[in-house]
């Protein structure tokens, strides 16, 4: 930690703090390279602080954040006329960069999966799957119906799967062992 | 003559969850993946871009009261 913190300091920029590293694993997970996620991060947290009398304190920071950086990203990738995202940089950087965590070749095989995926599955099983917000607060995110978010996950849940190839033997169905984990709604 | 099943069956009521079931095994990935990089620091360029923000904003606020 970097100093203490004064009790004079406005709490949007204690919240924003406070919301960053998810900020973070949200655009790596997107984007997939360091430099890039934190180049999204920076303008993000630009965007937010010009727009802080948009934000409500006590409402939800971190949804707040979330929404500004996927926006900003899916306006960065317009203007690009491409996505922003390099599967074979992100593999190598990450390697470079981090043995220790993905020196795993599980982890490895994870990323590249992840990567295959469509951007708005990807998003919705991360915000679901590792954010940490309900199908309601994604679909807010996302600005779609809980409908969509829901099947998004399911896809998404399903393309892993059949890339990773881990159905393997288990043949469980609608079952209960993954309800309590997924609570997933069969919308397709 | 009767095997003793209750192993089983407490296997059963107490962990339903089960470790090669393929979301879990999805979602305990995807969970380490994004805690890799949720866990580290908050690099020293984010700490000091706040700094910054809020200095202007605080210098701002002292300029516009004072013209």
């Amino acid at each position: 930690m970097s100093g203490a913190v004064k009790s004079e300091e406005p709490s949007f920029k204690r919240e924003m703090l406070a919301a960053l590293p998810s900020l973070r694993a949200f655009a790596m997970s997107l984007i997939g390279r360091h430099d890039r996620a934190d180049d999204l991060v920076q303008d993000t947290i630009m965007k937010a602080w010009a727009k802080q009398d948009h934000f409500e304190m006590g409402t939800n920071m971190k949804a707040w954040l979330f929404t500004i950086l996927r926006n900003e990203l899916y306006s960065q990738m317009r203007k690009r006329g491409r996505e922003v995202q390099d599967s074979d940089g992100y593999f190598t950087e990450s390697l470079a960069q981090h043995p220790a965590q993905y020196g795993s070749l599980d982890l490895q095989d994870f990323k590249r999966a992840l990567d295959q995926l469509p951007p708005d599955q990807r998003e919705a099983i991360i915000l679901v799957g590792a954010s940490g917000f309900s199908y309601d607060e994604a679909a807010e995110i996302c600005g779609c119906a809980l409908g969509t978010i829901k099947s998004r996950v399911n896809r998404a849940r399903q393309r892993l799967q059949d890339i990773l190839q881990v159905t393997g033997e288990n043949e469980y169905g609608p079952d209960a062992t993954s309800a309590p984990l997924t609570s997933r709604a069969f919308v397709s | 003559m009767y095997m003793s099943y209750k192993t089983g069956a407490e296997r059963g009521t107490i962990k339903p969850v089960r470790a090669d079931d393929p979301n879990t095994q999805i979602a305990t990935k995807l969970r380490a993946l994004y805690l890799s990089v949720q866990e580290e620091a908050i690099p020293d360029r984010f700490l000091n871009l706040l700094e910054q923000l809020d200095a202007v904003e605080q210098q701002q606020s002292v300029v516009g009261t004072a013209e």
